[in-house]
């Protein structure tokens, strides 16, 4: 018996897979008529190794968004985390990795704080991280007195090394950020947490009659994009072979902005996280092509800034078209 | 439709005595009692501020009363949350479509219990077993016989109707004893909610006794066994919609006529 199945057979059509793709593409392409040098093995590798920072910022950020939430703090989380783990190394004669861990361990642990300001005190996300966005920045400043740490250990910075596949350089950030994107997708396509940050970022109150437990769901989540800030941070660390205060400012954004043109929804519970790592090599693109044009740094951050409205204003008229 | 049961003798699979929810001053049941049959569709109607979304709430573990005494099956149960009701076999179907719309059918059906794969696999990395969900989501869908093709297909995809129909379907897969519907087709047109009124016949005749809770007099009187009307707090009467007029039924829900001005055989 069919009396059910009048209408409503129509598919929603992927854009949100296929469209940042199309962008990548566009965008290569320009930049391909602009410079010479944008298509060479030598500067695409380039690329790849300036996206690895903000694409591993942009996992956190696209869990965080996925659970309709916004996490505006990402990059000063990483920059604190940064200072942390080499100032502990450098200043304190940590081991390396106890330091790296204690600076993961510091990320983490500002994902928690925010989690639990928007679970037990029920603030909205945006203020929250604004108010830690703030909050780290200063921590980082006051304790490193605005001095960039150097002189790291060796460990500490290997993940910034490189090794060769014919001519082109490949660096072992890229191969860990590249790793990581192929398991948060998995797992959250295929595991029962995974859906849930779904479920919860699509409708919590659905998802709460259905037995999950949303605060467990949003806590885990912004404590797990913390850490993810945090190993962010070691390879920010790890390319710039310092500690510096000032890092994560460009990426705070950059990181968003590729959620956002990656195609996941800022209304929650929609999108594809591979899209996230597309949405990172777009904006790692623009601005490498933008500085091979010569175009200064403020100008490209200004055509960052168009761009994350355009890919808002694209999604919002998207959804009103789904209706 | 009428179950070829004579419900008097059935067995009692929930019953409630003397029910008590206060709200600082208000009395929102006022010593209630409730019963339901086994293979009863009973309807639970009432006027605004009667109780009835106050007892539904008891019932489905959404509100714990203050006094009163609450048995599943004859054993006495007390539930603290939605999420006990549901472990002691009752499902509610809300009326505000409680769906994840860009979610599939089959994962709507499965979400917050979804089967793991075996082995660590499941229990340690919590990965779902896609392909059977999928299977099982066919059979519960064709068992209700929604004529629904893909379950992998997002439920936004689907009308108003079929999606209550999975949220129907879920509760019909899950519960054990019991299925509670808040207003299923308030939200409907008269074609779709026509369609959820054939669903909850069907999940009466799959064996599962259902509370129905509805505003729309004509649904109540169409697929009903029993109606259970609620008035200021308590049970005014429980009636049987084959005997009695609906105006009768609406005269005692707003306290127009006494019960006992009604004839005996009217009532349940």
């Amino acid at each position: 018996m069919t009396m059910l199945s009048t209408g409503g057979q129509a598919r929603v059509v992927p854009w949100g897979a296929l469209g940042p793709w199309l962008a990548l593409l566009a965008t290569c392409i320009f930049f391909a008529t602009q410079s010479d040098r944008f298509l060479t093995g030598e500067n695409l590798s380039l690329v790849l190794q300036q996206v690895m920072v903000v694409g591993v910022l942009a996992i956190g950020q696209t869990l965080i968004i996925l659970t309709a939430g916004i996490d505006l703090s990402c990059g000063m989380v990483m920059s604190l985390a940064g200072i942390v783990m080499t100032k502990f190394a450098v200043d304190y004669g940590f081991d390396p990795y106890v330091a790296i861990a204690c600076g993961l361990g510091m990320a983490t642990l500002f994902g928690l704080i925010n989690g639990l300001l928007i679970t037990k005190v029920k603030l909205p996300s945006f203020i929250v991280t604004l108010g830690t966005l703030n909050i780290a920045f200063a921590i980082t400043q006051i304790y490193s007195e605005s001095q960039t740490v150097r002189d790291l250990p060796a460990e500490m910075t290997a993940l910034g090394n490189t090794f060769s596949i014919g001519s082109t350089e490949v660096g072992y950030g890229t191969i860990v950020m590249i790793v990581l994107y192929v398991l948060a997708w998995y797992m959250l396509r295929d595991s029962s947490p995974g859906r849930h940050v779904y479920a919860v970022g699509n409708n919590p109150e659905a998802a709460r009659l259905t037995g999950i437990s949303v605060d467990r769901v949003l806590l885990g989540v912004y404590a797990l994009a913390g850490l993810f800030y945090g190993i962010a941070a070691l390879l920010s660390v790890a390319r710039t072979g310092v500690g510096d205060p000032q890092a994560g400012q460009t990426e705070n954004l950059d990181a968003i902005t590729a959620v956002v043109l990656g195609g996941t929804s800022l209304f929650g519970g929609r999108g594809i996280l591979l899209g996230s790592l597309v949405g990172a090599v777009i904006v790692g693109v623009f601005r490498n092509g933008l500085t091979l044009m010569g175009v200064a740094s403020v100008y490209q951050t200004l055509i960052t800034g168009v761009l994350v409205i355009l890919a808002v204003a694209a999604d919002q008229m998207s959804r009103k078209g789904a209706r | 439709m009428t179950a070829n049961i004579n419900l008097s003798a059935a067995p009692l699979v929930m019953q409630a005595r003397n029910i008590v929810k206060r709200y600082g001053q208000v009395t929102a049941l006022d010593g209630v009692d409730f019963e339901l049959r086994a293979g009863e569709i009973l309807a639970v109607i009432g006027d605004n501020g009667a109780g009835k979304s106050s007892l539904i709430k008891v019932l489905s573990g959404a509100v714990t009363p203050d006094s009163g005494e609450m048995l599943l099956d004859g054993k006495p149960v007390h539930f603290r949350s939605p999420i006990d009701a549901r472990r002691a076999g009752i499902e509610t179907v809300y009326q505000d479509l409680a769906v994840a719309p860009a979610m599939s059918i089959a994962e709507n059906l499965f979400l917050g219990r979804e089967t793991l794969r075996p082995g660590i696999l499941g229990k340690v990395f919590r990965l779902i077993d896609k392909p059977s969900m999928l299977k099982e989501a066919v059979r519960h869908m064709n068992e209700l016989k929604i004529g629904i093709r893909s379950m992998t297909q997002a439920v936004e995809t689907l009308s108003g109707g079929q999606r209550q129909g999975v949220a129907v379907a879920r509760s019909a897969a899950f519960a054990q004893h019991v299925v509670i519907m808040d207003e299923p087709t308030a939200a409907l047109g008269v074609k779709e909610g026509n369609m959820v009124l054939e669903l909850i016949r069907r999940v009466r005749d799959k064996g599962l006794p259902v509370i129905l809770i509805s505003h729309n007099m004509p649904h109540v009187f169409e697929v009903a066994d029993r109606i259970h009307i609620q008035r200021l707090g308590k049970r005014a009467a429980v009636v049987n919609p084959k005997k009695i007029s609906m105006s009768d039924t609406v005269a005692i829900m707003t306290g127009a006529k006494p019960v006992d001005e009604i004839p005996g055989d009217c009532l349940a």
